[in-house]
């Protein structure tokens, strides 16, 4: 279970370091929360994206992953809560922190009757630190004119420039919501390798919303992911992948029903078979199984898409939450099902 | 040497950049003192978060199969023979019975798996028979 963080009296100014000479977290929320009408869209969000990691922020369409975007990035009020970046609190971050954040949002947005350069133009003001020829190169690497009409470019054209403007001010902290949504293949790669490179300079903190597992799997040091608002998982990729397993029980006839079980996720009948999915399985879980005695017992691992899938499928009370300390101290914790 | 990683396999990443190490060594293909891609290199190429190839780099120096030089790279290591050749014995009739189990459940016959093993052995750079207690 995350220890619940003590609240700092100020914001630590982002420059400063713990005393253990680690940086504050890029971005903290703590009990960040939205409500549209009696509905909770964000609930009680309480993320932590350390400083210099790339975190994959996931979860189905309506989890509430853009609105969580869209509070930290101040489009949005909270309803409770708060939330800093870089170490300062949201509702009252300094001009030159924001310049050191890039934010990407849903659908790139752009003015259409803008040509590029009217774009960078517009842009460039706002960032001390931008850098021309890191936009020319990455608009050369792209193939964009900056004389190019906005309204004319390709959705995977506009989705280019507008990754353009938010890499050329060299920032500290990229928030990139669903930044790949409707590219094509090529271009999705493309982008890819763009944040490659942005992960290779060091001290870089992204956070991305995405729906391609793969392509989270490949850059994500870290994975988040929304269930109706609220946070379930938050942990490495590579443990998260490890934690979830299907067990395939086969009977000789109709199977019996299992009992609530600590880290059970979901599970169903398919003739003589029962299909479980676990968030951890171990010991306490196997005899669980067992004392079911079925004819045969298959524990399957799972890749990144497939263990989403399963654990963001199956019925949405109780799941089995698994938060991991961003220390190496392996502290993990499975809260069971009722 | 070419390396492929797969994010639809079950394997986390550096397992199977790890695996492809292990047999680009055991092939041949990556001979002893040989450099590796830099860090940066490799995760520009397999388009993967360089946490990832060093994750693999630091299992693969602690189990002794590379080194790192400092300010040179990453290298191949020396093979080390560390273990006991009755411990090596172990290890190898470990591995065997659960390939030759799996022959078993495939259907073949003695010889059919005996040909191909002869085969297959043929890709692979083998070691001089060591004579140790």
């Amino acid at each position: 279970m995350n220890a619940t963080p003590s609240l700092p009296i100020k914001p630590e100014p982002a420059s400063q370091q713990r005393s253990d000479g680690t940086l504050p977290d890029a971005i903290a929320t703590y009990g960040l929360t939205k409500y549209y009408g009696d509905r909770a869209v964000v609930d009680s969000l309480d993320l932590r994206v350390p400083h210099g990691s790339v975190y994959g922020f996931l979860g189905r369409n309506g989890a509430g992953k853009s609105t969580a975007i869209k509070m930290l990035m101040g489009m949005v009020r909270p309803s409770h809560g708060r939330a800093t970046l870089l170490g300062e609190e949201i509702d009252d971050i300094r001009p030159e922190t924001r310049s050191r954040i890039a934010y990407l949002a849903e659908g790139h947005p752009l003015y259409r009757w803008m040509r590029i350069r009217d774009a960078v133009r517009f842009t460039r003001p706002f960032y001390p630190t931008w850098n021309d020829e890191l936009l020319e190169q990455i608009l050369k690497h792209f193939e964009l004119p900056l004389g190019a009409k906005i309204r004319r470019l390709s959705n995977g054209q506009r989705a280019q420039v507008s990754l353009a403007l938010a890499v050329a001010p060299d920032p500290e902290l990229l928030v990139l919501d669903d930044p790949t949504l409707g590219l094509d293949t090529v271009v999705r790669r493309d982008f890819l390798e763009s944040l490659i490179q942005i992960i290779h300079r060091q001290g870089r903190t992204i956070l991305f919303s995405s729906h391609i597992l793969g392509d989270v799997d490949r850059v994500a040091d870290r994975i988040g992911i929304l269930v109706d608002g609220a946070l379930r998982v938050d942990c490495p990729t590579d443990h998260f992948k490890q934690t979830v397993r299907k067990v395939l029980l086969e009977f000789a006839s109709t199977p019996p029903e299992l009992a609530p079980c600590k880290g059970l996720v979901s599970g169903q009948q398919v003739a003589n078979r029962l299909e479980l999915i676990f968030a951890g399985f171990g010991d306490e879980q196997r005899q669980a199984v067992e004392a079911l005695s079925p004819v045969s017992i298959d524990v399957v691992e799972l890749n990144l898409e497939d263990a989403f899938i399963e654990y963001t499928r199956g019925t949405k009370r109780a799941l089995p939450v698994f938060i991991q300390e961003r220390s190496d101290a392996q502290t993990t914790s499975s809260q069971g099902a009722a | 040497m070419d390396f492929r990683i797969s994010t639809s396999s079950r394997r986390p990443i550096y397992r199977q950049l790890a695996d492809q190490i292990r047999e680009g060594i055991a092939r041949g293909r990556l001979g002893s003192g040989q450099r590796l891609p830099s860090v940066r290199e490799l995760s520009r190429t397999l388009v993967v978060n360089p946490n990832t190839v060093a994750r693999c780099y630091t299992e693969l120096e602690r189990e002794g199969v590379l080194n790192t030089r400092q300010g040179l790279g990453v290298f191949v290591a020396e093979p080390k023979a560390e273990l006991t050749k009755s411990a090596r014995k172990q290890k190898l009739t470990e591995t065997l019975d659960r390939f030759l189990t799996e022959a078993v459940h495939l259907g073949f016959s003695s010889d059919e798996v005996l040909a191909a093993v002869s085969e297959r052995a043929e890709r692979f750079q083998w070691n001089s028979p060591v004579s140790r207690a």
